[in-house]
């Protein structure tokens, strides 16, 4: 078994993602086969026009999705650390959504599971486009004692705090 | 049906309220392929018979947004808008960058055809199947920075609160007009994204012709099946790496044009053409990116080069003023067209362009016109309420822009476009306005200029255009050159960024094609065939043209009378273009595409591209 330390994370610098929304194509065609953005585990939002980018999984270090899942589908993944789902198991009741505090997971748009980031077993392709492209907003690093529930915040929250970093004091009112 | 297609079509009569479905068949989507394409067709069947009476901004017109099998694929996402266009009485395919394409396409639909017109202003919310025809009288009259985010909190809370256990929405992708459209200005464009627009063809004054505010979007299916992925896959990484490994438009925008077509190639617009060369370093890509970027790469599904770079004007008199960083044309339209050569002011105008939902291209030339005519006493301070057009002067220009786009005063004349405002202005003051109208067929001609010759149009490229002024469609022989119309309106009609076909080879669009549709297509039967016929149909209905105007090939397949003068100053001053020489070859042009000696396509050309209706119709013009 693998220790803990092999264990990894995709950290982010959200401020710089161009919006091209390689990382959903990425995503989508290795978990669906298909270009499928609503079905892809990293969405990126833009609910400001230039403030793009990528919400998934922070893999917060108590995992409250995990302990709020009334049916036991969600797992942590030893090796990895990513957030398993069991979508046999999984009732689509939305309960980790709630306790995301990101509400980062989303239901799959045809079939009843929930989607969440598996770091595609330990070879993120959303990272692989996203450095193909010089883009450098996701890097795989180890998984260290990061502070973790401070990424995963809500889509308005970033968009709130990217719109004033790159509009000023009028970013506030673009939302 | 054929792959890559989402299969059907939503037809919307905003007159009646009606929301159907609507199809066509494998044939024509081979033959026409889609965009562009499909637009000229779906036209020609619908309003060819009487295409002379069909008011532009009537509720007889068609509006159209359409997407192609290539939408989504093709690094670089786009959708066209087309109709009979308001600037030309043709076709224009106008294609916008965004995410609308491929929400569309996710949503199960090809395009959609807007058909009649709204009472009330309305907007159109597109979840998958569900369509609605939403009362949008409370963002009528708002600025695109408003509608937009009004729109986007919106359309999220209405999918939240129907679909509760989905979690977070994505916002839909969103099209919508300004003040502008919502006044028919001819000058005013379809947006997305505060900055993106498709801005030739003057299709945002259709939709305000129709009430239609917006339409929304949120597909949550894949994108269509393709004939093999594994090859699409590999193209899509073909097309990426090439631009990858180019610098200029990646790092710079096509904003680098701003000081390299100023002072390399001469052939920028300055104070309405009457130069085409500066040398203002101020006017740098470095200045920009030193004094405006706040983001230097901002981009549209799928793309590698992202083009935009987002600009803010951090402080002085037009602080706060926000856009992607002007690109080439805006830079030249919006800056060296007006006289303006920093990059706070160009911004700032830019800016305000988009707040209004005006063309910064067709408005940057109408407005220099205006000022032009300042210039020579022609317009005088009572003719403009009051305004002093001088060059340079951004408020000046800021204020014209705010009064074109509410058809205030003076600007409702100047909201008629370059030519249309000409004609009126020669009849008001009985003097020859023409002659400083940089425009073809009522569309004003884009940054490039012809008189050096070192720029990429060649002399005789509007003027035998079927898009007219619009730059990214310009004729040219051999008829199968990269940059002919013909082999641009393939990337118009499958439905992608043209910035992104560059540097791959030329046959690659077709096998991209292939791996999309399960098609074979070739360059030949493309350029010969296919494209042609596409062509033919877009010069039949802008001949036709009507009912306010009509063109006349022997005196409107020309150049505007400036790029006869010649060039004043650079490195290329005294160049000029030489009429004679132009008449040959434009009739060299007629000729190769299967026009007669007075510009219409001949009987036997139309016939042998199946187009004996077309054919039926043009006897009246011979």
């Amino acid at each position: 078994m693998s220790t803990e330390k092999e264990q990894i994370w995709i950290a982010r610098d959200l401020a710089k993602c161009s919006g091209c929304r390689k990382c959903e194509i990425a995503c989508s065609l290795f978990h669906e086969k298909r270009i499928w953005p609503e079905a892809s585990r990293i969405r990126v939002f833009m609910l400001v026009p230039g403030t793009d980018f990528p919400h998934f999984c922070a893999q917060c270090e108590d995992y409250p999705c995990v302990q709020a899942c009334p049916v036991k589908a969600l797992s942590v993944s030893e090796r990895t650390g990513a957030v398993l789902v069991d979508r046999e198991t999984c009732i689509a009741c939305g309960q980790c959504i709630e306790a995301c505090p990101g509400r980062i997971p989303h239901m799959h748009p045809k079939e009843d599971y929930i989607l969440i980031c598996d770091l595609c077993g330990g070879d993120p392709q959303c990272v692989k486009v996203c450095q193909e492209g010089s883009w450098n907003v996701l890097r795989v690093v180890s998984k260290g004692n990061y502070a973790h529930r401070l990424y995963a915040r809500k889509p308005e929250e970033i968009a709130r705090s990217l719109a004033i970093k790159i509009y000023g004091e009028e970013g506030e009112r673009l939302l | 049906m054929i792959l890559g297609y989402a299969g059907k079509f939503l037809e919307v009569n905003l007159s009646t309220g009606e929301v159907k479905e609507a199809g066509f068949s494998d044939e024509v989507l081979r033959d026409y392929i889609g965009g562009r394409g499909l637009a000229a067709k779906i036209l020609w069947d619908r309003l060819g018979g009487k295409w002379e009476t069909v008011d532009p901004l009537g509720p007889e017109n068609i509006l159209l947004f359409l997407t192609g099998p290539l939408t989504g694929f093709f690094p670089g996402g786009r959708v066209c808008v087309s109709g009979k266009s308001p600037q030309s009485n043709g076709v224009v395919g106008s294609t916008v960058a965004g995410e609308f394409g491929v929400e569309l396409k996710c949503a199960g639909y090809d395009g959609i055809i807007v058909t009649g017109e709204a009472e009330k202003p309305v907007y159109l919310f597109v979840k998958d199947g569900d369509v609605e025809v939403r009362d949008a009288s409370h963002v009528w009259g708002k600025d695109a920075k408003q509608t937009v985010a009004t729109l986007t909190k919106e359309c999220r809370a209405l999918l939240s609160k129907r679909f509760t256990t989905k979690g977070e929405w994505k916002e839909p992708s969103i099209l919508y007009i300004g003040p502008a459209g919502e006044r028919k200005v001819r000058t005013a464009v379809v947006a997305a994204k505060w900055t993106h627009a498709a801005g030739y063809g003057g299709y945002g004054a259709v939709m305000g012709s129709k009430r239609l505010k917006a339409i929304a979007v949120k597909g949550s299916g894949p994108l269509p099946e393709v004939a093999d992925m594994e090859k699409v896959k590999e193209l899509m990484r073909a097309v990426c790496n090439d631009v990858y490994e180019s610098e200029l438009w990646r790092r710079w925008g096509t904003g680098s044009g701003g000081y390299e077509v100023g002072a390399k190639t001469s052939s920028e617009p300055v104070r309405n053409w009457q130069e085409e060369w500066h040398d203002e370093k101020s006017f740098g890509v470095d200045q920009f990116e030193s004094r405006v970027w706040v983001k230097p790469y901002w981009g549209d599904f799928g793309c590698p080069t992202t083009c935009l770079k987002v600009a803010v004007v951090r402080s002085g008199k037009f602080k706060g003023a926000m856009t992607d960083n002007p690109d080439y044309e805006l830079q030249a339209y919006l800056g060296t067209n007006l006289g303006i050569f920093t990059p706070e002011e160009n911004v700032f105008l830019a800016s305000l362009i988009d707040d209004l939902g005006l063309c910064g291209i067709q408005t940057g030339n109408v407005m220099g016109f205006a000022a032009e005519l300042f210039q020579r006493g022609i317009l005088t301070k009572d003719d403009l309420d009051g305004l002093e057009l001088n060059w340079g002067d951004a408020e000046a220009f800021a204020s014209l822009a705010r009064k074109i786009a509410f058809r205030d005063g003076i600007g409702d004349l100047l909201a008629e476009g370059t030519y249309r405002a000409a004609l009126k202005i020669q009849e008001m003051k009985k003097a020859d306005v023409l002659q400083y109208a940089v425009q073809c067929k009522g569309i004003g001609i884009g940054a490039h200029g012809i008189r050096s010759g070192k720029d990429y149009p060649e002399n005789y490229s509007y003027a035998c255009s079927v898009q007219g002024g619009d730059h990214t469609s310009t004729a040219c022989l051999p008829l199968d050159d990269f940059r002919s119309e013909l082999a641009m309106t393939f990337n118009d009609s499958a439905v992608y960024c043209y910035f992104n076909i560059f540097g791959i080879p030329r046959n690659l669009k077709f096998e991209f094609y292939k791996a999309v549709t399960g098609l074979e297509l070739t360059q030949e039967d493309w350029i010969n065939t296919k494209a042609l016929r596409i062509l033919q149909l877009q010069r039949a209905m802008l001949l036709l043209g009507g009912p306010d105007l009509k063109w006349k090939p022997k005196i409107h397949d020309s150049n505007p009378p400036r790029f006869h003068e010649p060039l004043p100053s650079g490195p290329y001053k005294g160049k000029t273009i030489d009429k004679a020489e132009v008449e040959a070859q434009i009739k060299r042009y007629y000729e190769a595409v299967g026009w007669d000696e007075n510009g219409i396509p001949k009987s036997e050309a139309l016939r042998k591209l199946g187009l004996d209706d077309v054919d039926k119709v043009l006897e009246k013009l011979r």
